[in-house]
């Protein structure tokens, strides 16, 4: 196993909450401002890494391999490879873990991972019927043709499909990622209350630590009309569990129990980490911030996504001979409050544990003090390709604020996976 | 025959495609010039393609630089008779003519500059063909010498582009690039390189007639000649007067009556060369070209400044120098971290810089939002400073305070890296002053940049009195990275051109103390030659500032005006306030009338000016009188047709049929 690969430095932008327009920044801007701040802070040169890897779940089509569209932007030079993963909602751990993967083989010694997406930039596309329509009216030679066309165009062809929506519905089971939710609260007896008093404590613990100064991986970004961009706007202050009640059921409409309230927002961000090699550390000389020990990824059920992170953290758990509550500090993703509360109730639930983790004896509470101390999604936001490598960072600045030995991050991911990542104080 | 030519060769493809290449490369220099031998090659050349004629003729450049960069100008200098004058014409005109008369299609191949006699050659070919680069530059910028086209360029250029477009070219002198080229019908094919020649080989082969502009542009080329030449006559009369700048004039009477043969006009007529040559106006703009190139030659990466090609630039202080510092920095290439306490004071920086990339850009839209964002990626907010360590430039724009700066300097100085340049962009601090600050007082020097940063042509390179020279040619060579002039001057108050500023300005205000206009004492510094008056200046500059600079540059116990002072505490700064000695509205100037103005008014303002200039050079301040010129031409935008302060005094003592009273006796008394 070895020690591990270093965590040398991280950083990332605010979390820019997406307001019905596309934002200030494309995905390519955030990444780059990003990593543009962070490696001017380090010891050795952009184009002194080895490889720079992004992972994005919507790269926009003018820069798919967005990867290396910000590497040169950054300031890496032609001969620093960038690609680009995608994992849905773990792209940006993917992301980790690939650097990772190359490390330990000894192909790379120094790499800048991360995430980003953009998701206010999500395009409208045409439907299929439109764009059947558009392709013989470009055809279409002679005004008899065009005319015959006119005549059958209908409006309904005009109705775009909404990038995002397509983004967030399962493919294999055909319903939305707030709907895999709702499968859960209602396999766990989840209410409403729970949920909504679960979102407002995770806007409380964000605007403490907004307050406290504990976000410090944040980078601010400058808009080109000099507009300052500091911290993530989503956090409500004023959030409470008699405002919250009053949102509508978003994805069961009407008669279901998960609501934008205690969904995580929609959202753009990038999130960067440089990872190391131990004989890089050695050479150059560096301080790292802390070491990803090991990872785990699993794959569920589609329909019960939200549980990834009980699939992905059991078996790291189990390796490292470690119960919940040997590990000082969490994260946990927070796609949605029943998903999380899901995976607190599976882990506590002795038929989940012996039918779907085939444990003999459930794993038990993990104590809620561990976990998402400084808030989480539901108040930052969760832009879907950066957030597995943001949960990753801000542990890591965790684990040196509160001198702590060694937490877990973990993620659920659209299509019914986890992932997993182990890391310790350096 | 080959080996006959010097700065030529002519290869002659035979049976492969019967063309012929005629490619310049002249001997012992970087550029091609059209020196008299290699128009006397060219000459032979023709000769010879003429006795054995080809199915075609391309005319192309070996050098890197470009296609031509003109006349060979040294040549200019030699002449010393009208006669000269009409000889030198006559050779390129009978040569070119001789070109556009073969008897075998001809077409002129053009990556990078291909300016004045070089554009000339070109449309005296049948076809041009332009590589897209942003080198790529065509330009007839005689005007700018004090003289015309007189290859050709005044008759083929309107019957190429039609008469508004050339016209417009002409006398202005500016450039088009490749894009603009083809959009004009100058070049009439703009090819990426990859295709050049090959575009070359097709077009000359193509049997196609020569390009033409269309129907309208035809008769404004013709029979509508005067209602062209009316309108640009007017234009003219407002920004080149004639006894000032009698050239653009020349030029377009000897389009409109002689048929753009310079050569047609008799001796005795205005427009004639004759009367071009008697004029200073041409020997002295050809003066500001050599003083420009001296100043060129500062920059030059050679010597001790070898290899030094700066990537990464440290600018601390984001106000308007510091942010516009950095913001030409990051768009001429380099990497910017900017500095300033907090990223806040940083932003409004970065949103000036976004709108100058976006006037900077060129090409099609995506072109220019690719360069707009890949520059803004180069300018970094660097509120901790993370820069210091990696930077190969320091330049220190903060407020002018000494404490601060030492301060400043002396924590830059444990960041940097041993090779780094610090240098301050102080106007009115001695740097000897702040350099104590440095355990090394040696690393530091001046550069002093000029507002509006992008458009000054000018910076000052400031030596300490220990500065390191070889630091010194490095500022200097910084400097041309951002194609500005640096000069070198010394470090005394004001250096040499805010020293020669306040002093006149100070002079215009006292001239409105004693109850002359504005707009009266504006007028007639306008009408000696100066960019803008004086009033407007001290408007534009801020009254705040003039007041300071004025009251530190003027020296022991001379008063600001008291006008000045009072407004001033009136809160009322000028352009920025929207009051000052003038109204401002949206950021324009709104003026009355110009009154009678009093005899000698200009001298008088201007002889303060050409005191300080004087003194500058007798203390050392600036090395020589004719770099003293060039800082004040290029600095201050001072009448460049006289070719610079102190070249106008010498040239006002030597005609002293014409006795400027006014201004020596001010010279003698302000000394």
């Amino acid at each position: 196993m070895g020690s591990g690969v270093y965590i040398i430095d991280g950083a990332r932008t605010p979390f820019l909450k997406a307001r019905n327009a596309p934002g200030p920044f494309a995905a390519s801007d955030l990444a780059t401002a990003a990593g543009i701040a962070l490696l001017g802070r380090q010891t050795f040169a952009p184009d002194e890494l080895d490889e720079v890897i992004l992972g994005c779940a919507s790269p926009s089509p003018d820069e798919v391999n967005i990867g290396r569209v910000v590497a040169l932007r950054m300031g890496c030079g032609d001969k620093v490879p960038g690609w680009t993963v995608m994992r849905n909602c773990a792209s940006g751990m993917q992301a980790l873990d690939s650097a990772i993967a190359n490390i330990r083989l000894g192909r790379s010694g120094l790499v800048l991972a991360g995430g980003v997406d953009a998701l206010s930039h999500a395009p409208l596309l045409l439907s299929d019927a439109m764009v059947r329509w558009l392709s013989g009216w470009y055809a279409a030679k002679s005004v008899g043709q065009k005319a015959a066309l006119l005549r059958r165009f209908r409006p309904g062809y005009l109705a775009p499909v909404i990038g995002i929506m397509k983004g967030l519905t399962d493919p294999v089971v055909g319903e939305l990622m707030g709907q895999t939710a709702e499968n859960l609260a209602y396999r766990f007896g989840i209410s409403r209350a729970e949920m909504d008093g679960y979102a407002v404590r995770s806007h409380r613990r964000v605007a403490a630590a907004q307050d406290a100064g504990f976000l410090e991986e944040i980078v601010p970004l400058v808009a080109r009309d000099g507009t300052l961009y500091q911290v993530d706007d989503g956090v409500r202050r004023d959030s409470s569990v008699e405002s919250l009640a009053k949102l509508k059921p978003f994805f069961d409409r009407k008669y279901g129990r998960v609501t934008a309230g205690n969904s995580s927002q929609v959202t753009d961000g990038a999130a960067w980490l440089i990872l190391a090699s131990e004989e890089v550390v050695r050479q150059r000389g560096l301080a790292p911030l802390a070491r990803i020990v090991d990872t785990e990824w699993a794959a569920l059920d589609p329909a019960q996504m939200g549980l990834g992170p009980v699939h992905a953290t059991t078996p790291l758990l189990a390796r490292h001979g470690l119960g919940l509550n040997d590990v000082d500090a969490w994260e946990i993703n927070e796609a949605f409050a029943a998903q999380v509360i899901a995976c607190l109730r599976a882990w506590d639930d002795a038929d989940y544990c012996r039918d779907e983790l085939g444990l003999a004896a459930p794993l038990g509470r993990l104590d809620e003090d561990r976990l998402n101390v400084d808030g989480g999604a539901i108040a930052l936001g969760h832009p879907v390709g950066a957030s597995g490598a943001r949960i990753v960072l801000h542990l890591a600045h965790r684990l040196r604020r509160d001198q702590l030995a060694r937490g877990i991050a973990s993620i659920c991911i659209g299509g019914g996976q986890g992932g997993a990542m182990l890391v310790e104080a350096a | 025959m080959p080996a006959d030519f010097r700065h030529l060769t002519l290869v002659r493809n035979g049976d492969a495609d019967g063309l012929a290449w005629l490619v310049l490369d002249r001997r012992d220099a970087s550029t091609n010039t059209l020196s008299r031998d290699v128009i006397d090659e060219l000459a032979a050349a023709f000769a010879a393609l003429e006795e054995a004629p080809p199915q075609g003729l391309v005319i192309a450049s070996a050098k890197p630089a470009g296609f031509i960069a003109g006349a060979d100008i040294e040549e200019f200098t030699r002449i010393d008779s009208p006669e000269g004058a009409r000889r030198l014409v006559g050779r390129g005109w009978e040569l070119f003519d001789w070109l556009a008369r073969l008897p075998f299609p001809t077409l002129a191949l053009i990556r990078g500059h291909c300016i004045g006699g070089g554009l000339e050659l070109a449309l005296a070919c049948r076809y041009r063909v332009v590589v897209d680069e942003p080198a790529t530059k065509l330009a007839l910028p005689e005007v700018m010498l004090g003289i015309v086209p007189g290859w050709g360029g005044m008759k083929r250029l309107p019957e190429t582009i039609g008469a508004p477009a050339a016209l417009d070219l002409m006398l202005t002198g500016k450039s088009v690039d490749a894009r603009r080229a083809k959009q004009l019908g100058l070049a009439d094919e703009c090819v990426p390189l990859r295709v050049a020649e090959n575009a070359a080989r097709m077009l000359v082969k193509s049997g196609q007639r020569r390009h033409k502009p269309p129907f309208v542009l035809r008769l404004l080329n013709g029979p509508l000649k005067a209602l062209v030449a009316a309108r640009a006559r007017r234009q003219l009369a407002k920004k080149a007067p004639r006894e000032h700048y009698p050239a653009p004039h020349a030029i377009l009477e000897i389009w409109e009556k002689f048929g753009g043969n310079a050569l047609a006009l008799p001796a005795d007529h205005p427009a004639s060369l004759e009367a071009i040559f008697r004029s200073p106006t041409a020997k002295n703009l050809i003066r500001v070209f050599f003083l420009q190139e001296r100043l060129k030659g500062f920059g030059k990466p050679d010597g001790d400044a070898a290899g030094f090609a700066p990537r990464h630039v440290h600018v601390v202080g984001a106000g308007v120098m510091g942010g516009d510092i950095a913001a030409l920095c990051a768009w001429t290439g380099m990497t910017v971290t900017l500095q300033d306490r907090g990223v806040a004071r940083i932003a409004p920086a970065i949103a000036r810089a976004a709108q100058f990339f976006d006037r900077k850009a060129r090409g099609d839209k995506a072109a220019k939002a690719r360069q707009a964002r890949f520059a803004l990626d180069r300018l970094v907010p660097d509120p901790d400073g993370h820069g210091l360590a990696r930077a190969d430039v320091v330049i220190e724009a903060i407020f002018e305070n000494l404490d601060a700066k030492r301060a400043l300097f002396a924590d830059i100085e444990r960041h940097v890296k041993p090779g780094a340049l610090l240098a301050t962009n102080t106007s009115s601090l001695r740097i000897e002053d702040i350099a104590t600050a440095l355990s090394h007082p040696a690393r530091l020097v001046g550069i002093h940049f000029f507002n509006p940063v992008a458009k000054m042509p000018l910076v000052e390179v400031v030596a300490g009195a220990d500065s390191d020279e070889r630091l010194l040619g490095r500022a200097a060579v910084f400097a041309r990275r951002l194609d500005k002039l640096p000069l070198p001057v010394r470090s005394a108050p004001g250096f040499l051109v805010n020293a020669v500023l306040a002093p006149y300005m100070f002079e215009a205000l006292r001239a409105v103390e004693e109850g002359i206009a504005p707009e009266t004492v504006d007028a007639a510094l306008v009408a000696f030659g100066m960019p803008v008056g004086p009033v407007e200046l001290v408007d534009t500059v801020g009254l705040d500032i003039a007041l300071a600079a004025g009251r530190a540059l003027a020296g022991e116990g001379v008063a600001p005006p008291q006008r000045l002072a009072a407004l001033v505490a009136a809160g009322d700064l000028g352009k920025k306030t929207g009051q000052g000695y003038y109204p401002w509205v949206d950021g324009k100037v709104q003026k009355g009338a110009v009154g009678d103005v009093p005899a000698g008014l200009a001298e008088r303002i201007v002889a303060p000016l050409l005191a300080a200039a004087r003194r500058c050079v007798d203390d050392g301040v600036v090395a020589d009188a004719d770099l003293a010129d060039a800082g004040v031409i290029f600095g201050t935008g001072f009448a460049p047709f006289t070719g610079g302060p102190l070249h106008y005094v010498a040239s006002q003592r030597e005609t002293s049929a014409a006795p400027v009273p006014a201004a020596g006796d001010a010279i003698v008394h302000a000394r």
